[in-house]
């Protein structure tokens, strides 16, 4: 299935998506890495609030090369960082702002899937590398915050994006995580590669 | 003349980051297409086709095919007659400040303590990090290899015990590929060294991801164990991206020195299926001459 969204994408439009599926976005996609996750949340346990709301939008692990041209920010590269290194606090940065699809690259773990169908959400894998793709989705560069304090990867950049995709469902909010169903057959496939090398 | 040598020197590694950041070598190119015509599932292609789409746009626009432009390496040999030394080492440090302007490249240096330094160089002298050689002759060969964090990250190393052997070796690499799973941008390059000491052996796989596409150890025992490894690693089915369709490692490489008695040191350096180098040789009289294969 092939689905276009446009944010901010309401809960029960999330919970339709299914793993396996091809995802486009148009509206806002929000830049944030380690340190953006980190610092947003910290802001809210303080009782403050981040400068964006990512309720319903696009959340990007990814730390693009932007360009000032005449003054303007645009886009040069943007494709998705790994992931995996968001685990850690991405099932509260989810409880928390309720983003409706984060987008990455090489999959989460059971933290985020629980999190994605607690709070209906889901993970679009981008492919990892393909950053030109992912610049043209980008149609503006609505806003910059942290620029200053997290430097240009780290930062939040604001995007309007038009059909930024393809992406792939890999998890969804029913439980289906494609990543995870694809380690453990690698490691099945492992073991059995070691067994036949003792022979 | 000095200046000018310099200023030689330091255009041809500015261009040489150009072209590792923005043009994919050839034959890694018509492998990933092989590798597509070669995958039938839907997810597997859809992978396939958006970096090779993505490639395309690269070289067409000369932009950076991924946003990781790295950390920059410089392979250096300099030949006796050089008209150059010790200069050689800041002048790549200028190249890169330049090339990370003009390419643009990413500011990736950060600085544990005051953070991202903004022009890929940084702390005393490491990055980017310059490997010299000496050599004979009077040329001056660079080879610019900017490596992204996300296949760095997969990188393993272990002290094996001397008599596990190769059987031991095998399984270390083949274990390390299924550890890092989808997590550094499959189809992989891997590269594997042997021996030397803890440090060395990281050293020479990084190197070993550099050999000639394709081409295998000079040694037929050894180029038997890269054709057995790179067949293992691939019926791992990690597949494009680590969805489990299309290759899972496009080539791999073995570089072998000798070990202490008491250790075997294997090294394991992956890069994703964006592995870009150029290459640039500077005679003695100032000619330069690029060369983009594989
Ligand atoms: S692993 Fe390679 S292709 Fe993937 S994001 Fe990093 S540098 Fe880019």
């Amino acid at each position: 299935m092939e689905h276009h969204l446009t944010t901010p994408v309401r809960e029960e439009d999330v919970r339709k998506l299914r793993m396996g599926d091809l995802v486009y976005v148009t509206g806002t996609v929000i830049t944030a890495r380690d340190e953006a996750h980190l610092e947003a949340l910290e802001l809210h346990e303080r009782g403050e609030e981040p400068p964006v709301d990512f309720k319903g939008v696009g959340v990007f692990h990814c730390g693009p090369i932007m360009k000032k041209v005449d003054g303007e920010w645009t886009v040069v590269a943007a494709g998705p960082t790994t992931s995996a290194r968001m685990e850690i606090f991405q099932d509260n940065f989810i409880e928390t702002f309720r983003p409706a699809i984060i987008i990455g690259k090489g999959g989460m773990g059971d933290l985020t899937s629980k999190a994605c169908q607690e709070f209906g959400c889901v993970y679009g894998a981008f492919t990892g590398g393909a950053a030109l793709l992912a610049a043209r989705g980008i149609k503006k560069v609505r806003d910059v915050f942290w620029l200053e304090e997290l430097g240009m990867p780290e930062c939040l950049w604001v995007y309007d994006v038009e059909d930024f995709g393809p992406m792939i469902v890999t998890i969804d909010s029913h439980g289906g995580n494609m990543t995870q169903d694809v380690k453990t057959q690698v490691t099945e496939r492992l073991e059995k590669i070691l067994a036949e090398m003792e022979g | 003349m000095k200046m000018t040598f310099e200023k030689i020197v330091e255009d041809t590694a500015v261009e040489l980051l150009r072209i590792a950041a923005t043009e994919l070598p050839v034959e890694y190119v018509e492998e990933i297409k092989k590798g597509l015509e070669e995958t039938d599932g839907a997810v597997g292609r859809a992978q396939l086709g958006n970096i090779l789409e993505d490639i395309d746009l690269a070289r067409e626009g000369s932009k950076p095919m991924c946003q990781d432009t790295g950390i920059v390496a410089f392979m250096v040999k300099v030949g006796d007659n050089f008209p150059l030394r010790s200069r050689i080492k800041e002048i790549l440090v200028d190249a890169t400040r330049r090339a990370t302007e003009e390419v643009p490249l990413r500011p990736n240096a950060v600085d544990m303590f005051k953070g991202n330094t903004r022009d890929n160089v940084g702390l005393n002298g490491y990055v980017p990090m310059i490997f010299i050689d000496m050599v004979p002759g009077g040329d001056l060969e660079i080879i610019a290899m900017p490596k992204g964090g996300g296949s760095t990250n997969i990188a393993a190393h272990r002290m094996l015990k001397p008599g596990l052997g190769w059987k031991g070796i095998k399984q270390f690499v083949i274990e390390a590929l299924a550890e890092a799973g989808s997590l550094g941008c499959p189809p992989y390059f891997v590269g594997v060294g042997i021996g030397g000491g803890e440090d060395l052996c990281m050293t020479l796989a990084k190197k070993a991801l550099l050999k000639p596409f394709k081409s295998r150890n000079e040694n037929p025992d050894v180029a038997a164990i890269e054709d057995e490894l790179l067949g293992k690693v691939n019926q791992l089915r990690i597949g494009a991206m680590g969805l489990g369709e299309g290759p899972t490692a496009l080539d791999l490489h073995i570089e072998l020195a000798a070990r202490h008695p008491a250790s075997l040191p294997v090294g394991v350096v992956i890069s994703c299926w964006a592995l870009r180098h150029a290459r640039a040789v500077i005679t003695g009289e100032g000619e330069v001459s690029i060369d983009r294969s594989a």
